[in-house]
């Protein structure tokens, strides 16, 4: 499996695309820090990079290297190796190298500027939303078969994710704000990777009162440190579920 | 070597594949030839495990291949559009697919690379080949670990005169040394010298399965070109 992961990790260090991303992110990065001297605010800037730019350039990025290796996976499925080793290989190889982007791109000007737990969140944050949504640019593109409609949906994915979810939960809260709403809530906020991994760096922060909702209801109602484990693990949930849908899908897919 | 019974694929309405039974033996060089959509690439991917097949069996080499991957160390592919990582090197394609048929150590054929001279180019990466070059990387990746079986895919599509007739003779070779080659190619004139079994399918059905003299000798052309326009023109007559 490594074998596989390996060369595509080689092919994708010398993409023109995820190198503009490592500079993009340094650029970002090193200017949100400049901006202000207390570096906290620069980690509030860095969130918003994190929980929108990172899982937009995973998932878009992650469907069109998918569709352009598509006769390549083709003939990689005419070799003596198992379907499920192939796609699991292409993931792994895509999402480590997206990942050593984010680990230099952020993570170079954390070190020097917040070299503390809360960087150290943000960065593992960053991680796991890549994964995560390298993960269901995955799902996505085994089960569209052409390039544009697939692009198209992944899109639409990271719209609803990144920007409408939060107003259909604001809704719901409008609409039955008679009724105990903090448990359903905090299921709700589960559905949503972005959501999740907001909490987790606010919950870090310890500023969640002040930072959202879904936030203020984790820490009263789960506590800090059950909250963080809560949310740590239903984002590793949305790594594996859209991942194991994939394989099952390209297993019986026809090329 | 390869045995099909009653394979059957449809894609919705569509039949690529109708009741297909047919058996593929070694030293044989065979000619898939059939209209657009007849189903001649369908069948090549249900060999290959890309397509599963909706009923029927394929058994190569005595064992079925359904659920099985290991069957395919012994076929070498070469498909119609070689498209490959775009960053990596002609030397590093070749050490990863080494590694994934974990051939390392055994004996390979780099005849058909020396010919191309692609030893000389194995540093440039695979963004920079032409899709000739492309093609040249394709033919030598099939025949480069000395499968039994070879499968080629309109080999000859992008290639200049040259290389087509280079690649001609070393499936000639490889057949005169006993391996089974199966071909699709609308250009039947390069097929002429090379073919020694003539596969001819439409609408997903097999029409016949013929070796080269019984077609020349049932049609009276001499030219596989000919005999197989006089095929068609047969069948266009029997459906007015």
């Amino acid at each position: 499996m490594g074998k596989i992961s390996k060369y595509v990790i080689l092919d994708l260090i010398r993409n023109r695309i995820v190198l503009s991303y490592l500079v993009v992110l340094l650029a970002i990065s090193f200017s949100l820090f400049n901006l202000d001297s207390n570096p906290v605010k620069g980690i509030l800037g860095l969130l918003n990079i994190s929980l929108l730019i990172v899982p937009l350039v995973s998932i878009i990025f992650g469907t069109i290297y998918y569709y352009n290796s598509a006769e390549f996976i083709e003939l990689l499925l005419t070799m003596p190796i198992k379907r499920k080793q192939i796609i699991i290989s292409v993931y792994a190889g895509l999402a480590v190298a997206l990942s050593v982007a984010v680990l230099l791109g952020m993570g170079i000007p954390i070190l020097i500027y917040s070299p503390n737990a809360t960087g150290l969140t943000l960065l593992i944050v960053s991680i796991a939303l890549t994964w995560v949504f390298v993960s269901i640019a995955m799902l996505a593109s085994v089960l569209t078969r052409d390039k544009a409609k697939g692009i198209g949906v992944v899109i639409l994915l990271w719209l609803y994710f990144g920007l409408i979810y939060d107003g259909l939960l604001l809704l719901i809260l409008f609409t039955f704000s008679d009724y105990p709403m903090e448990k359903s809530m905090v299921a709700l906020s589960a559905l949503n990777p972005i959501d999740l991994g907001r909490i987790y760096i606010l919950l870090q922060l310890d500023i969640s009162a002040i930072m959202g909702y879904t936030g203020a209801i984790y820490r009263d109602f789960l506590g800090s440190s059950i909250g963080m484990v809560f949310a740590f693990a239903m984002l590793f949930v949305w790594i594996i579920i859209p991942l194991l849908l994939c394989i099952r899908r390209f297993n019986r897919k026809d090329i | 070597m390869i045995e099909v019974e009653n394979l059957t694929k449809k894609f919705g309405k569509l039949v690529a594949l109708n009741n297909v039974s047919l058996s593929l033996k070694n030293g044989q060089s065979i000619s898939l030839i059939g209209p657009n959509g007849s189903g001649k690439t369908t069948f090549i991917k249900s060999l290959l495990g890309l397509v599963v097949a909706d009923k029927g069996t394929i058994v190569f080499d005595g064992t079925n291949i359904v659920g099985n991957s290991d069957y395919r160390s012994k076929i070498g592919y070469m498909p119609q559009i070689g498209r490959f990582p775009e960053n990596i090197r002609i030397e590093q394609l070749f050490d990863m697919i080494r590694d994934i048929r974990k051939s390392h150590g055994l004996k390979e054929d780099h005849e058909l690379i020396e010919t191309y001279g692609l030893d000389k180019m194995k540093d440039k990466t695979m963004r920079t080949l032409s899709g000739g070059t492309r093609q040249k990387v394709s033919a030598c990746l099939a025949f480069l670990f000395n499968p039994p079986v070879i499968i080629l895919d309109e080999p000859t599509a992008g290639l200049d005169p040259l290389s087509a007739e280079q690649l001609k003779e070393k499936i000639l070779a490889e057949k005169n040394k006993g391996k089974l080659i199966l071909i699709t190619s609308h250009i039947l004139s390069d097929l002429d010298e090379i073919t020694s079994e003539v596969i001819y399918m439409q609408d997903g059905d097999l029409l016949f399965h013929k070796s080269i003299d019984e077609l020349r000798n049932d049609t009276g052309e001499e030219k596989l070109a000919r005999a197989i326009a006089s095929v068609m023109k047969k069948n266009a007559a029997l459906v007015n």
